[in-house]
């Protein structure tokens, strides 16, 4: 588990007021942007269903297991109960957990789609995130297509149902498993902020690791290594950026390229859907030395 | 000196923090009879941090045969954090991977008091690859207060480095048996805890969270720590009610410093039984086995879409 920075959600309001650059967005053209400053090019955290919309091709989610929910399996009580806080969580955000998971398409792509909402109970792991995301491993194993799942968990493995949390990071590490081992495909995609046990288990066993720009990604929360070690943490620590760098990742993708992106790569990875012309952007694309990915940390993206 | 009388036990065990000079007495001692099975979790989790309470390294000198220490990860470094080697009981051969917190101080900064580095674990994946080339059983003995939160650490990919480990755990073609001896914090415990036979001492626990982190987060105050080790259900034997553990292997009444040489016999005992008993499963048995125990944990519900 993490310690959380402070909470991140969209404001309401017709003008939103950029986190990173302190621009005035017009909420509208912001939303067109698919939640990205149209100034400096921050990437706002977005809800599940969001995500499922900018996504995947319009209508074809298909969402699986919709009425899972949890337990409290040790009648956990901090300040308010589990129970309570879990009944507060779904009446905010409207989910019944962290995690959507359907089939759905990507430019007619068929795929299996997964996608955990940071902003309920910090998007942490507990026995329904494990289940839903070791199942749709195993779906996309027997309907083989790829899997892709987007992780967005400052919580890691969920506190409130103690052992059974840390666990799921050794559950859905083996439906991956299987899932790679039956030849099966799973691309990972990290956004702010993925943290701790979900990080350490499945969302780092992608075939292929992507992450957003200007995410928060790692294991240990940053106030947590501040506080271990009694030193301010180096700018841009954390970020997607930092892991580019130090090898951890495939790629960046901006998210108004993620639909092209992920379809190109699935195209690679398991070949064009047959019958279908090819219908994406398909230039070769390298990085140019010197446009040094460090660069966009200047831009204001990095925060804290 | 094993301590028979359930009074003295939280008595010794004080003495025993006050004599190395650390942190608070386990538990206040009130007056007249106080029953082992009294101790809160928090003074649970603080028996099982005890400085004296026995290490790997004396698992390793009280209860093998022999031991052939091996070093190095290929990749960076040799993380002490993480004592890696052929061990030996009796007649049966393995390899042993356990976390190791360090005996005074100077030990305990070399150690990094047990929270290990990334090259600890790709460390312990290495010599446990070698070990399933060999067709050996590996034995982990888990005892850390959580993986390294430290620049270097995530620089070099702490998460990555536990996730593959969990990976490769679980696919791992020989026996593997883990047994928690004293702290099993979180992450940095599964990343040597994937395994077919997983057990805990008595006095150890096994936790998502540390309680301080636990406190910190939903309390807003480390101080609420001994409520938080309460809520988590960390204790050996909430691990056995939660069915995540095999069985709980017991220490000597009032922990296992009190009495080192007979826990370390106990715990030879259990280690030989698992040994044994794994030894008879057929490869691919093993894994299937290994695999569908963790499939199938958690508790969640899920109503029909007729309302069944
Ligand atoms: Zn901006």
């Amino acid at each position: 588990m993490v310690i959380p920075r402070k909470k991140r959600v969209i404001p309401d309001g017709l003008w939103i007021k950029c986190e990173a650059c302190n621009g005035l967005i017009y909420r509208k053209a912001m939303v067109e942007r698919s939640y990205v400053c149209p100034v400096c090019d921050y990437h706002f955290r977005i809800p599940a269903r969001e995500r499922i919309r900018i996504t995947l091709d319009e209508g074809s989610f298909q969402e699986l297991w919709p009425n899972m929910e949890p337990t409290d399996p040790l009648n956990f009580k901090d300040r308010i109960s589990y129970s309570e806080r879990v009944r507060m969580e779904q009446e905010r955000t409207g989910l019944k957990d962290a995690v959507l998971v359907g089939t759905g398409a990507i430019h007619s792509r068929k795929i299996v789609f997964g996608v955990t909402d940071s902003n309920f109970i910090m998007g942490s792991m507990g026995s329904v995130v494990g289940e839903k995301i070791s199942r749709a491993a195993t779906t996309a194993q027997e309907m083989k297509v790829p899997v892709v799942i987007i992780s967005g968990s400052g919580g890691g493995a969920r506190m409130h149902e103690g052992m059974f949390s840390l666990m799921q990071m050794a559950k859905t590490s083996a439906a991956i498993s299987r899932l790679k081992e039956a030849g099966g495909v799973f691309i990972s995609v990290l956004t702010d902020p993925t943290m701790g046990g979900v990080m350490a288990s499945y969302a780092s066993l992608g075939d292929i690791i992507l992450a957003e720009p200007g995410a928060l990604i790692g294991f240990a929360g940053p106030r947590v290594i501040e506080q271990t070690i009694k030193k301010t943490l180096p700018e841009g620590f954390q970020t997607s950026e930092f892991l580019l760098e130090h090898g951890f990742l495939d790629m960046i993708v901006s998210r108004q390229d993620m639909r092209r992106e992920l379809a190109r790569l699935i195209d690679f990875m398991v070949g064009p859907p047959s019958g279908l012309p090819i219908n994406i952007e398909t230039t070769p694309t390298i990085t140019t030395l010197g446009e040094e990915i460090s660069e966009k940390n200047k831009n204001g993206i990095m925060e804290d | 000196m094993e301590v028979q009388d359930n009074n003295s036990i939280l008595q010794v065990a004080q003495r025993g923090l006050s004599n190395a000079g650390v942190i608070a007495p386990v538990t206040e001692v009130p007056s007249g009879e106080v029953p082992v099975n009294s101790l809160s979790p928090y003074d649970i989790v603080k028996l099982a941090r005890h400085p004296l309470r026995p290490l790997t390294s004396d698992y390793v000198t009280l209860m093998l045969d022999d031991f052939i220490e091996l070093h190095g990860d290929r990749l960076f470094g040799d993380d002490r954090s993480t004592i890696t080697g052929f061990a030996r009981i009796e007649n049966r051969r393995f390899m042993l991977i356990g976390q190791q917190k360090g005996k005074n101080t100077k030990e305990r900064l070399l150690c990094n008091f047990g929270m290990s580095n990334p090259e600890g674990y790709r460390k312990a994946l290495q010599k446990m690859k070698l070990a399933e080339r060999l067709g050996l059983p590996v034995v982990t003995l888990i005892d850390t207060p959580g993986a390294n939160p430290d620049i270097g650490a995530e620089e070099r990919g702490q998460a990555y480095a536990i996730a593959e480990n969990i990976l490769q755990m679980l696919r791992l073609t020989t026996p593997i048996v883990s047994i928690v001896i004293g702290e099993g914090g979180s992450g940095g415990a599964l990343g040597i805890g994937v395994c077919d036979k997983f057990s805990i001492m008595e006095y150890a626990y096994c936790s998502v969270i540390s309680p301080e982190g636990c406190a910190a987060i939903l309390w807003k105050d480390a101080e609420n720590a001994p409520e938080a080790a309460s809520a988590l259900k960390l204790t050996a034997k909430d691990l056995l009610e939660q069915g995540l553990v095999e069985e709980i292997i017991p220490e000597p009444k009032g922990g296992a410093h009190l009495n080192p040489p007979k826990s370390a016999s106990t715990l030879k005992t259990f280690i030989l039984k698992y040994l044994e008993e794994l030894s008879t499963i057929p490869k691919d048995h093993l894994l299937s086995l290994r695999n569908s125990r963790y499939m199938k944990i958690g508790c969640y519900k899920e109503e029909n879409f007729n309302g069944e």
